[in-house]
């Protein structure tokens, strides 16, 4: 499909969708760059998909390969899932950037190059050795190169700003370009740039200069060849209200709407870590709504101070990413001994250890099942994209409140940052349901009701005082008792509280396919996207394979055993080793295969179209 | 239920047997916290004991209030929840030396300097009694135990010194046998707003027997123990001696008082506010100087749940407080047909005013 940018008439032409990929140094703002276009994308009502893929250093030296940010949209006028396998244009602000991206773009892809960064040394950090614009290594793209840097300057001049000050809205000349590539209204943009630089009027005018510079380029540089216009129009979506939103806001959004359902204050302890900061950031301004946030001096206080303050009467939530959630672990199992509500969210990094900061993985989840010292049972949620994590928010405080127990959401660095339109759903739609906390007759704070879950009493209320902590417990009294009967009658209660949460969860649904299928793919989080699509490709080259994602981990829904086995082939991509694939061979004896990818990236949809293909030839 | 008829110190007990080896220090404190609960007139449903892990940490199982036994070292960080979801709660944190100095170091610091509004009563028995013997942070250098079997190497952590370094705006000392004056001291603790850290010298029978005895011992408690009391002169040893400030080398020495005129020996009169001296106080160390006890500083300043209560309410002031309309905050977009194919879809962007940026 790319091979037909080449030869571009004129006239607009007209895209199903396309993948557009920002690349440049990481101080040159192509995070910001990649996250204007995409709300341009929003408005032009076409459905899209973002990767935001950034080093973890926050400004690492200017050139290296190493330093490189990038931002990936994918849109069009049908259904998107996923931010695109390869991109049909890459922006190159600089020889690194066009180094370390060059791999991803499809055969004869669109390349535009800012010439004036292709300079000696910038070539020689990024290991050129000669000008790769001016050789015939990129023959097999299309390359439009102009010295962007000196177009900037010349459109910024009147205002007067230094050199390096007036480079910095190269970003915004290169918006403008392929703003009008695709035929956009600037006018959203430029309302931001004000607001933005409301402060300072100079720069957000020097910056709305070089915007419309760049688009009145694209306008009257007829000469460049390859540069044409595209129309991908506007995707066909149930009519609405719709705005953008990334993981981390949509899941802060689930939280605040799920504590209120619940009717209680939401307490967020928390302690910064990449890349879960985005929850604490977007709580710590929502005070209106009853929330509390508690930057904490670490993991522990954290999930700790959560856990004071729900035993307090409140809902506690803490948030981290996988190095984070394994310093929580013990304080998780004082949340389930004490049978107190609290959700823990994981936004999954690459890891062990420091691993990949800033890069997409899902290999916590044998931690988030298993990773805790004695028989912990703890549900278990996924959120599958940005926008699925409002609800998963809602669910997991329903959950913890309902059935007194830690709940862990299992979000990821690449559901957290990226972003994409949400039809935005009507609060009343969602069920309330206000706790109350007890406050009758004096009882055992171990007395339970007939889903197991024991009564929430909180410090403050007369009569009731009691002592709770995390050694074992008195079935009957609540008080210590180290007896083995009793310690198997708590171990085995409080593993039945956890699985009668399955009672309360709908049946697994397929999501393309069903029961008659030759093959089912099975995935949960992120993979969502990638594998919809591959089956989605696969049916219609004929394959009979279904597609099952998987939201609540554990418990499983009750008819999944039941589902998996009336299939002879079933595939479980995941990013990470076989996690997954593990737990239903565990759970349901079923010969699930793996397919993984631990390499940072998001799956592409032709490597999972590929081992459909392989088991179903 | 809710009359207010007076609590008698045995009101504050529960049902639950004491699981303390016999002759621990642990219990005159338990005895001396029921008795002055008695005494300030606590209500038990508003008060509640966190605790960590360790000996002293069983507390709470044996205090009639609302009680939380967490795990090592993380009390404070527990409470500290505790106290921001309900700040009416009236709340203690008993600790010990590998509790709350160990492994819980990092809380407590981070505790006091916030100066969350609590007690933390750390019990100092120098050793760790409930794994059996080994070792303690504020163990003296030279400690043989299980694990130092030919003596410790390290030197010990001042927990008094230790909490005012960090910012601890009250700082108390206490003995488990001293019930005369625990009473008054933890009412003290009590009556402060902000983070209140009392250090109780605990005998461990078992382990550390009479590790203190050097300045605790009937026979020595008067020449080797000053009581501090704000305003009233540093005198010890029944009044024939004071500390003195030496302006020359900056430190604290003891005078001899004669005939009780501790004017004419220039005996400093004890200023619970003066930081400076607290430093020097809470550093003397027995046999060269008495051993500090009492309440050696206090400063309040504004608590950290009242701070954080107070820009809650601030931050929320003149928000309309409607979830529907937060969900649909920022850049939004209407769609009013279904097919949309053909391009002509109707935007109306950008008509929210709160407008704002969006979040990378």
């Amino acid at each position: 499909m790319a091979t037909q940018l080449k030869d571009q008439p004129a006239a607009a032409s007209e895209r199903e969708a396309v993948t557009v990929r920002f690349a440049g140094d990481s101080g040159d703002g192509m995070q910001l760059t990649g996250g204007q276009f995409t709300l341009s994308t929003a408005l032009a009502g076409s459905d899209l998909a973002t990767f935001p893929d950034f080093p973890a250093e926050i400004r690492a030296p200017q050139g290296t390969l190493f330093g490189v940010s990038a931002f990936q949209i994918n849109f069009g006028s049908d259904a998107i899932e996923t931010a695109g396998d390869a991109p049909d244009i890459l922006v190159a602000m600089n020889p690194a950037a066009l180094k370390s991206n060059l791999d991803a773009l499809k055969p004869g892809g669109l390349i535009i190059a800012d010439t004036g960064e292709f300079g000696a040394r910038n070539l020689k950090k990024a290991n050129y050795d000669e000008n790769p614009l001016e050789n015939d290594s990129l023959k097999d793209y299309q390359l439009v190169a102009f010295d962007i840097s000196a177009l900037t300057l010349e459109s910024v001049k009147e205002f007067g700003l230094g050199n390096k000050e007036a480079l910095r809205s190269k970003n915004m000349w290169t918006l403008g370009l392929v703003l009008w590539m695709f035929d956009r209204d600037r006018q959203p943009i430029l309302d931001w740039l004000h607001s933005k630089f409301v402060k300072a009027p100079e720069l957000a005018a020097a910056n709305a200069a070089a915007l419309n510079a760049g688009h009145a380029y694209g306008e009257t540089a007829e000469i460049q060849q390859g540069l044409g216009r595209y129309h991908v129009g506007a995707a066909e979506v149930e009519p609405g209200l719709y705005r953008t939103v990334t993981g981390g806001e949509s899941l802060s959004l689930g939280l605040v709407a799920g504590a209120s359902l619940v009717n209680l204050p939401l307490f967020f302890g928390s302690y910064p870590i990449t890349p879960a900061s985005p929850l604490l950031h977007t709580l710590a301004r929502l005070k209106e709504f009853g929330v509390t946030t508690f930057q904490a001096e670490d993991e522990i206080a954290a999930i700790c101070a959560a856990i004071g303050a729900s035993y307090a009467g409140q809902l506690g939530v803490t948030s981290s990413s996988g190095p984070g959630i394994a310093l929580k672990g013990e304080a998780m199992g004082l949340a389930i001994i004490t049978e107190l509500p609290l959700i823990i969210v994981n936004s999954q990094r690459g890891g062990p250890s420091t691993g990949l900061p800033t890069k997409t993985e899902q290999s916590d989840l044998y931690q988030a099942l298993y990773g805790r010292n004695g028989d912990a049972p703890m549900p278990v949620l996924a959120t599958r994209s940005p926008v699925d994590c409002f609800e998963v928010a809602i669910e997991a405080c329903r959950i913890a409140t309902q059935y007194m127990t830690p709940v862990m959401i299992l979000t990821d660095g690449y559901i957290a940052n990226a972003a994409e339109p949400w039809h935005v759903p009507d609060i009343e739609d969602f069920q309330p349901a206000p706790v109350t906390h007890y406050e009758g007759e004096p009882v055992s704070p171990y007395k339970r009701d007939e889903k197991l879950a024991r009564v929430w009493i909180k410090p403050g209320t007369p009569g009731l005082m009691h002592r709770i902590g995390g050694i074992e417990k008195n079935f009957e009294t609540g008080n210590i008792d180290y007896a083995p009967a009793n310690h198997q009658k708590m171990t085995d209660t409080r593993q039945q509280k956890v699985m009668n949460v399955a009672d309360s969860i709908p049946d697994q649904a397929f999501e393309i396919g069903g029961p008659d299928d030759d093959m089912v793919v099975v995935g949960w989080g992120s993979t969502f996207g990638p594998i919809h699509q591959a089956v989605k490709a696969a049916r219609r080259g004929g394959a009979k394979v279904a597609h099952v994602h998987i939201r609540h981990l554990w418990p499983m829904p009750k008819n999944l055993g039941p589902l998996l086995k009336g299939f002879d082939k079933i595939l479980v991509p995941e990013m990470n080793t076989g996690q997954l694939k593990t737990v239903l061979r565990d759970q349901f004896l079923v010969d699930a295969k793996p397919l993984n990818k631990v390499s940072g990236q998001p799956f592409k949809i032709a490597e999972i179209k590929a081992a459909i293909t392989e088991m179903l030839p | 239920m809710n009359d207010m008829t007076p609590l008698k110190a045995a009101d504050f007990a529960t049902d639950q047997e004491v699981r303390w080896c016999p002759g621990c220090g642990d219990y005159a404190i338990l005895k001396g916290m029921q008795r002055t609960m008695a005494e300030m007139g606590a209500r038990p449903e508003n008060t509640v004991f966190v605790s960590g892990i360790g000996c002293s940490s069983r507390f709470p199982y044996y205090m009639e209030t609302y009680g939380f036994h967490t795990i090592h070292g993380r009390a404070p960080a527990v409470a500290t929840g505790v106290k921001l979801a309900n700040p009416e709660l009236d709340v203690w944190i008993i600790t010990g030396d590998g509790d709350g100095l160990s492994i819980g170091g990092n809380h407590m610091l981070h505790l006091l300097r916030r100066n969350l509004d609590c007690q933390v009563l750390l019990f100092n028995n120098e050793i760790y009694g409930l794994t059996k013997g080994q070792y303690s942070p504020t163990s003296r250098t030279g400690t043989r135990s299980p694990s130092t079997p030919y003596g410790s190497v390290d030197a010990p952590a001042e927990p008094c010194a230790f909490a005012l370094g960090a910012n601890g705006r009250f700082i108390a000392r206490c003995i488990d046998t001293a019930q005369k004056q625990m009473p008054g001291i933890l009412k003290r603790a009590h009556a402060h707003k902000g983070a209140s850290f009392v250090e109780l010298y605990q005998n461990c029978i078992v382990y550390n027997d009479d590790v203190f005895a050097d300045f605790t011992a009937k026979p020595v408690a008067a020449d080797s123990q000053i009581w501090l009391e704000h305003g009233e002169p540093m005198l010890f040893s029944n009044g024939t001696k004071g500390l003195r400030l030496n302006r020359d080398d900056l430190r604290l020495e003891i005078v001899d008082v004669v005939d009780g005129d501790w004017q004419a020996a220039d005996v400093l009169v004890h200023d619970e506010t003066r930081k400076q001296i607290a430093h020097m106080l809470v550093e003397m160390r027995h046999p060269d100087m008495p051993v500090a006890l009492g309440v050696i500083y206090c400063d309040p300043a504004p608590s950290f749940e009242q701070d954080m209560r107070t820009q809650n309410i601030e931050a929320a002031k003149g928000k309309v407080v409607d979830l529907g309309a937060l969900i649909r905050k920022g850049q939004t977009w209407e769609v009013n047909q279904k097919k949309m194919r053909e391009g002509n879809a109707h935007l109306a962007a950008a008509a929210d005013e709160n407008k704002r940026e969006p979040s990378l």
